[in-house]
């Protein structure tokens, strides 16, 4: 068997891989712990009724779990800047980000938020994570 | 299992999470291939930037839309309310192509009925998950 035959990955395809897992964890995070954030704080629409929107607003500014999801969103934010920059794979970042983070949301949401991802749920992720792959490309 | 139905406002605000993101996107977008190349050397020009007419309205709609998505998060599921904005993915495509007449490929249309499809899906559905209450036997009564 002829072993330089065979396909080889190129390291810019290794590069986007990384890339991409960066884009999609980090914003992953970002949405998951400003969604836990939110949940802890309450219905935004009950305080801003008690309190007005200035109790509203203080409500959210003092739940540290927000200001960790807003870190991981600007990460999130960045890394996908660089790799837009880098011209890794262009075709393939920016569908791939947008579509994974669809699906990696709704597996977080179920694991880390115990929301109930019933098959409904899991049916119409999938549907969208394909639909934005295309609009995408 | 019976769920709460959202009402009008609510829904409303779920329209305001889908429609904010995409167009302040795109008109950040169109502000910022409008305005000569700007480097990281003068920062200032950055900031005056942030001051023109389509960058502004882009800042504009995406505080709104980061307001109104804390405001759904607040009252339902993450899983629930990135699904049921979904549309918002096809609403630059749309408009390019019923207001600008720009041609939209087969993959994108089918792009299209499928996020549509998939939003129809979730969109009647239960908008929260009803966390079991808290068993309290041992509290006096």
């Amino acid at each position: 068997m002829n072993l330089t035959s065979l396909p080889v990955i190129s390291a810019g395809f290794w590069a986007a891989t990384a890339m991409i897992a960066a884009v999609v964890l980090s914003s992953t995070a970002g949405e998951v712990l400003t969604a836990a954030a939110m949940k802890s704080v309450g219905d935004l629409d009950e305080i801003r009724a008690h309190s007005g929107l200035k109790g509203a607003i203080v409500a959210v500014l003092t739940c540290p779990l927000f200001f960790a999801g807003v870190f991981f969103m600007a990460v999130a934010f960045f890394a996908l800047l660089f790799t837009l920059n880098q011209r890794m794979e262009l075709g393939l970042v920016g569908p791939a980000t947008a579509s994974l983070t669809v699906f990696t949301n709704a597996v977080a949401a179920k694991l880390f938020l115990k929301e109930n991802v019933d098959r409904r749920r899991w049916t119409s992720a999938v549907l969208i994570c394909i639909g934005v792959y295309f609009l995408a490309h | 299992m019976a769920h709460q139905k959202l009402s009008l406002y609510q829904s409303m605000i779920l329209i305001l999470v889908a429609v904010c993101a995409p167009l302040g996107n795109t008109c950040l977008a169109k502000g910022m291939t409008s305005l000569p190349e700007l480097t990281l050397a003068h920062p200032l020009a950055l900031f005056a930037a942030a001051f023109t007419p389509w960058v502004a309205l882009g800042i504009a709609l995406l505080i709104g839309f980061f307001a109104s998505y804390l405001t759904a998060l607040s009252w339902a599921d993450l899983s629930y309310v990135m699904l049921a904005t979904a549309w918002g993915n096809m609403l630059v495509e749309l408009l390019a192509h019923f207001c600008l007449h720009e041609p939209v490929s087969f993959q994108r249309w089918l792009g299209v009925v499928l996020i549509t499809l998939g939003v129809a899906l979730v969109a009647p559905g239960p908008s929260r998950t009803e966390q079991p209450a808290p068993h309290n036997s041992g509290a006096p009564q």
